[in-house]
């Protein structure tokens, strides 16, 4: 593998993920199905890789104090038991021979409902705002369910004092995700944080970032023990052309507006699926392929 | 008497030569290497060895047929587990499995003349010299139909990724003796003993053969993250997260020094 190649392609989804302030990670994994990765792999690399980049914007976010620590940790908690049971789910079709297809039909399901949906919505604000000039504020989703569950803990940061249920099972949730897609899961996470939970928006990124570097890191560690499929030399190159690629995505991001940004975010997204969702339906030129005998 | 004897004797012996010579191999090869070991480095990418040798014989060179050379270069040989797609509910799906249980990782046959003019059928199959003869699938699951199918497939596909190449022609014979040719390996090469085969073969039959080992190994930093990976894998976990948090506070701290000049 072309080493230029793998820092490139960490600089360009570090430009995207620092012009529009997402991890990338759902963008890495399948572009390094695409160069040739196996699944398996591209996977667990991709999970080592989002810590770096989580954790090198949590400090941002703790110089500014907008960690919601205490509901970071409750996520956390969920997000460990998920971790688990992906990975579990993960080595279990690994040995059926059928990790690749779970791997690909999420992304194909989660990048279209995300990618359909962030379209709709952009569309939707430029519209609005060229009939109007100006958006009413989205109406507040019906949150009575949350707050009839027991087990209610207080959350200082976030001003919140809710049942620790929904957000462990936001945890799960997104420990699943990380184990199985490879991803930080943020796409998943900040609008459950927005819209079930309640939290104030200034903390959720934040606080996002803060558990997905736990549940990244044991996510990694659990590939790396069980399937040996963490490769250190994959994950520096891309954590390189990362890191650079972010902060000079960063600066574009400045000079474009947030409709626009989010409609071509949205786009990508639509790409990668419809790419991903053709290799399934198109027949392939080779219908064989040849792994480790491991398993059964 | 005596003398009469002895030239009986020496005729008698004479006579005896040239069969007792064809017993032993009265061609036999003595073998060059560029190189007897190859190390994958962490920038390994690809490596060429050059076999070269001679052939050694005490008589003169048989006039029937000219003297073909074929080299075998062949990888270590674990098992391999092969999966067909299948279209299940609009999407194409691994359904069936079979573990052919011996295909080298790696196989180069370089010969003087094109392959079927250098060794008959028989002898291929003796010494399973060409790439279909070197693959096993004695252990494949015989329930699935067209078992035969699936070591085809381990065939075709290493074969797309240069990993099984016959390279007919690509083996110099110089005056019958010398003999030269460069094997090349790609920079995705497999750990383990190379096995070397030389023929030497005359109209098909092989006369004469001779084997040696090319010893490929993971060296430096390749090797170190390898066995890490695998003997002390929580380490190896601990010590990419160690690699991911550095990296980031100090994609951060470097940024922040940046902005702030």
């Amino acid at each position: 593998m072309n080493a230029f190649l793998l820092l490139g392609l960490g600089g360009m989804v570090g430009v995207l993920s620092g012009m529009f302030g997402v991890g990338g990670g759902f963008l890495m994994t399948p572009l390094l199905f695409f160069i040739g990765i196996p699944p398996a792999v591209a996977v667990a690399t991709e999970a080592n890789q989002i810590v770096a980049s989580s954790f090198s914007g949590v400090l941002a976010h703790f110089r500014r104090r907008t960690v919601d620590i205490k509901m970071g940790l409750v996520l956390q908690a969920g997000g460990l038991m998920g971790a688990a049971l992906g990975v579990v789910v993960f080595n279990y079709l690994k040995a059926l021979g059928q990790v690749d297809l779970l791997v690909k039909l999420c992304y194909v399901v989660f990048l279209g409902v995300v990618g359909g949906l962030m379209f709709i919505e952009s569309l939707n604000a430029i519209r609005k705002s060229k009939k109007a000039g100006g958006t009413a504020p989205a109406p507040r989703r019906q949150r009575g369910w949350v707050h009839a569950l027991p087990f209610k803990m207080r959350f200082r940061t976030s001003g919140l004092y809710i049942s620790v249920i929904p957000p462990i099972l936001v945890g799960v949730c997104v420990g699943i995700l990380a184990a199985i897609m490879g991803v930080g899961g943020g796409f998943i996470m900040v609008p459950a944080m927005i819209y079930i939970l309640g939290m104030p928006t200034k903390v959720v990124v934040g606080t996002s970032l803060f558990q997905i570097i736990l549940v990244t890191g044991f996510t990694t560690m659990l590939h790396a023990t069980t399937n040996y499929t963490v490769d250190i030399v994959l994950a520096v190159l891309l954590l390189i052309g990362g890191v650079v690629g972010a902060q000079i995505g960063t600066r574009i991001g400045v000079y474009l507006k947030a409709e626009q940004l989010r409609i071509l975010l949205a786009l990508m997204v639509i790409v990668v699926c419809v790419k991903l969702g053709l290799d399934l339906l198109l027949q392939p030129s080779e219908l064989f392929s040849l792994g480790a005998p491991g398993g059964h | 008497m005596r003398k009469l004897l002895l030239s009986a004797l020496t005729a008698a012996a004479l006579a005896l030569l040239p069969q007792s010579a064809a017993q032993a191999a009265k061609e036999e090869v003595v073998l060059g290497l560029s190189q007897d070991r190859v190390a994958i480095t962490a920038t390994f990418d690809g490596s060429e060895i050059l076999i070269f040798g001679a052939v050694k014989r005490e008589t003169p060179i048989p006039a029937d047929e000219p003297l073909e050379v074929i080299v075998a270069v062949s990888g270590p040989a674990p098992s391999v587990m092969v999966r067909r797609k299948e279209k299940k509910l609009g999407i194409w799906v691994n359904v069936d499995s079979v573990l052919v249980d011996s295909a080298p990782a790696f196989y180069a046959v370089a010969t003087s003349a094109p392959f079927a003019q250098v060794l008959s059928d028989t002898e291929d199959l003796r010494y399973r010299v060409s790439i279909r003869r070197a693959i096993r699938s004695v252990g494949a699951a015989m329930h699935i139909r067209g078992a035969q199918a699936f070591a085809d497939a381990v065939m075709r596909i290493r074969e797309r990724n240069g990993l099984y190449s016959l390279r007919e022609n690509t083996v110099a014979v110089d005056q019958q003796t010398l003999f030269r040719t460069a094997i090349e390996m790609p920079a995705d090469l497999t750990e383990g003993d190379y096995q070397t085969r030389i023929f030497l073969t005359r109209g098909g039959e092989v006369v004469s053969s001779y084997e040696t080992t090319i010893d490929v190994r993971k060296v430096g930093l390749e090797r170190f993250l390898f066995s890490l990976s695998r003997e002390q894998p929580f380490l190896y976990g601990l010590m990419s997260l160690a690699i991911a948090i550095a990296a980031g506070w100090g994609a951060s701290a470097a940024f922040s020094l940046l902005r702030n000049r």
